[in-house]
């Protein structure tokens, strides 16, 4: 178990490319973190820095105490869990599992029970002789745990290990891997760029974007209050809905709606709405055009244009809703605004005391 | 209307299904033609084999099946031909076999290896050393025959295994296919082995020689039937009758008229038989590890 801390650890390849930029973050003892943002962020690349699988150009890197930037992988104390399993083929099950131990020069009866102990956890008990190429994707990707675990490593490092499964057996396999993490305690750092696994894995979020940190947070933080246009946009599903609105002398408009803010700006500003922070209002101040109502079961989307920008609504499946004209209105202390040009996001003092949202008093009289 | 294109349809079916067949029959016809025309010597040979060498010398060969074959057989592997008295079939065989195993072996070894440091290993100027690997296969034995024979007589290896299979056993081929296969292994794999633990030798051995498995196979099929059918070089290392390979061996039986001698053509033939039977054995050993090994990549 053990603290990582980079100090403005900076990755440029050969070939001359940045794929990090300086960055700087400090992950507590037992902690999970997930790496998210877009392909070719420079996810992996960090990830990999760690591991020790990628010299680090400039920075520091510490896992525990210790400085680790010179040492050899093998020797950081980590394990890592690949996205296509990486099992070695002629080995089986359990040769694979306990492959890293032997090479550690464990005692044999050491290495048989470290793996009867993984094994069991990760239900493997059965499949212990055969090779990877006789399991499914989801029994190899709880090898390559198993693989992982049964070195007691001071951090976990998965790279998208469940990239390669089906819609099912991800959202199973996710919850398993949190569930084993938080029965271990080790401090495990997660990429991937699936948001949903983001947001329902980590007890802190690190998004990238283009070799940058754009934010570091709890979920709950990067969700609700996304530092930039870019981090409002990538999570969540549906995303954030962002607008072009107006801000003079305290008042923020877009579309009929007038919010008094405090705020240091003047002129054009993008606001950020979250679809479920919008709900059906026959006197609400939005006019919406509806082109398009998504059913998902559990709730509905309305996909449409206001004042010829994009908008997306999230409703509940007790209310009806059809395409055609459509009155909104919002919850104002939801509301997120960002600088039109940077992206950044401003601070905002709410003048008017939030209202109560009330999604069941609303008709929907489309 | 439905009934006419029905009818239509069965119609181009039928056609279609005669036409095919003749196609097969064409292709068989082929096929086998092709067949006998290969298997013709060897049936020869088979015949010659069982047959006393006076008749094969009066009539050619035949359809009789003749009742020489254990005595054929016997000459051919026990008695020698030459003046030392050691050149049986059976030294011959084993010599064959050093050199078939010798040169198959040695060449997936150092071709493992040289394939291994190319890939594997940030070498200033690998590529470079692969081309110029590469490009001595345009350069093959004979071409530098004289020079090789002069370095193999200074360094005293006449008559030697090793002056039979050194000099030959650095193989362009081997490297090259080696590197095709190692490049295609992932790299997840590779990093996954340094996170384990395994260094360079514990990965080339641990993880690397069971994954080419297949392809350790199919070189060794190609290069010890290459091996095995030397014929030039052994001819030129090779002096003492006690060092002869089986190709090279044959040679020495008498196969023509000359005074009272009648050509051994049993004897001959009888050796050439034992001569194509482990190259035989060797393929329709690993024959479904070799297809394996050049088309699958199964990792
Ligand atoms: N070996 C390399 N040499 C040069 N550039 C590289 C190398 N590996 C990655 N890059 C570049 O670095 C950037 C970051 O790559 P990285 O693999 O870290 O992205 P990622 O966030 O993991 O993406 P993905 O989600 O697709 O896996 C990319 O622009 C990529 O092209
Ligand atoms: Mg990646």
């Amino acid at each position: 178990m053990a603290q990582v801390s980079l100090d403005s650890v900076r990755k440029i390849y050969p070939n001359g490319a940045e794929a990090v930029t300086p960055s700087s973050f400090h992950i507590e003892d037992g902690e999970f973190v997930v790496l998210v943002g877009p392909s070719g962020c420079g996810k992996s690349t960090l990830l990999r820095m760690i591991a020790g699988l990628e010299d680090i150009t400039e920075g520091t890197l510490s896992i525990g105490e210790r400085i680790v930037n010179d040492v050899d992988p093998a020797d950081r104390d980590i394990a890592m869990v690949f996205q296509n399993y990486a099992l070695y083929p002629h080995m089986s099950v359990r040769k694979n599992i306990a492959y890293g131990l032997k090479n550690r020069k464990t005692p044999k009866d050491v290495i048989d029970a470290k793996v009867a102990e993984a094994a069991a956890m990760l239900n493997l008990n059965d499949y212990l002789d055969r090779k990877p190429s006789q399991l499914s994707g989801g029994q190899r990707q709880r090898v390559a745990m198993g693989r992982a675990i049964v070195r007691d490593p001071a951090l976990f490092l998965f790279d998208e290990p469940l990239s390669n499964l089906d819609a099912k057996l991800r959202n199973q396999m996710r919850i398993e891997i949190k569930a084993l993490q938080r029965r271990l305690g080790v401090t495990s750092i997660y990429v991937t760029h699936d948001q949903v696994e983001a947001m329902t894995m980590a007890d802190r979020i690190i998004v990238l974007n283009g070799g940058r940190i754009e934010q570091i947070g709890t979920p709950s933080e990067i969700y609700h209050n996304p530092a930039s246009t870019f981090v409002a946009s990538f999570m969540g599903a549906p995303p954030m809905n962002l607008v072009a609105g107006e801000l003079s002398e305290g008042i923020l408009s877009f579309a009929g709606l007038d919010v008094p803010m405090t705020v240091d700006h003047r002129g054009p500003v993008t606001l950020g709405l979250r679809p479920e922070d919008l709900f059906i209002d026959a006197k609400g101040p939005i006019a919406m055009e509806v082109d398009l109502v998504e059913e998902l079961g559990a709730h509905r989307l309305l996909h449409g244009r206001v004042e010829g920008q994009q908008l997306t609504v999230h409703l509940a499946k007790e209310i009806a809703a059809k395409t055609g004209p459509l009155r909104l209105s919002c919850d104002p202390s939801h509301l997120c605004l960002f600088h039109p040009d940077t992206g950044k996001r401003m601070d905002v003092r709410h003048k008017a005391t939030p209202q109560a949202r009330s999604n069941t008093t609303v008709e929907s009289k489309a | 209307m439905t009934d006419i294109s029905a009818h239509a349809h069965a119609i181009a079916q039928t056609r279609k299904r005669t036409w095919f067949k003749l196609e097969t029959v064409f292709d068989h016809a082929i096929l086998i033609l092709g067949s006998l025309l290969m298997l013709l010597p060897l049936l020869i040979m088979l015949q010659t084999v069982t047959t006393p060498d006076l008749e094969t010398m009066k009539l050619g060969p035949t359809f009789t099946i003749g009742t020489e074959l254990d005595d054929n057989f016997r000459k051919a592997m026990f008695e020698a031909s030459g003046f030392s008295g050691q050149n049986t079939g059976m030294n011959m065989l084993k010599n064959s076999m050093i050199l078939g195993l010798g040169f198959a072996l040695g060449k997936i070894v150092i071709g493992m290896m040289a394939a291994y440091a190319i890939v594997y290993f940030r070498l200033r100027f690998a590529t470079l050393a692969f081309w110029l690997i590469f490009t001595t296969l345009l350069l093959p034995l004979e071409v530098r025959i004289l020079p090789s024979y002069e370095i193999v007589q200074q360094l005293g290896m006449m008559n030697t295994y090793q002056g039979l299979i050194i000099p030959l056993i650095a193989s362009a081929t081997a490297t090259f296919f080696f590197r095709q296969f190692f490049r295609s292994v992932p790299e997840e794999l590779i990093e996954a082995a340094r996170i384990d633990g395994a260094g360079p030798i514990k990965f080339f051995i641990d993880i690397l020689v069971p994954l080419s498995q297949t392809m350790i196979a199919a070189m060794f099929i190609i290069m010890f039937v290459y091996g095995w059918n030397q014929y030039l070089w052994p001819t030129m290392i090779t002096t003492d009758e006690n060092m002869y390979t089986l190709v090279r061996g044959i040679k020495q039986i008498v196969q023509t008229l000359e005074g009272n001698n009648i050509p051994e053509f049993g004897r001959a033939n009888m050796l050439a038989l034992i001569a194509i039977l482990p190259p035989v054995l060797v393929v329709i050993f690993f024959q479904s590890w070799f297809v394996k090994g050049l088309t699958e990549s199964d990792k």
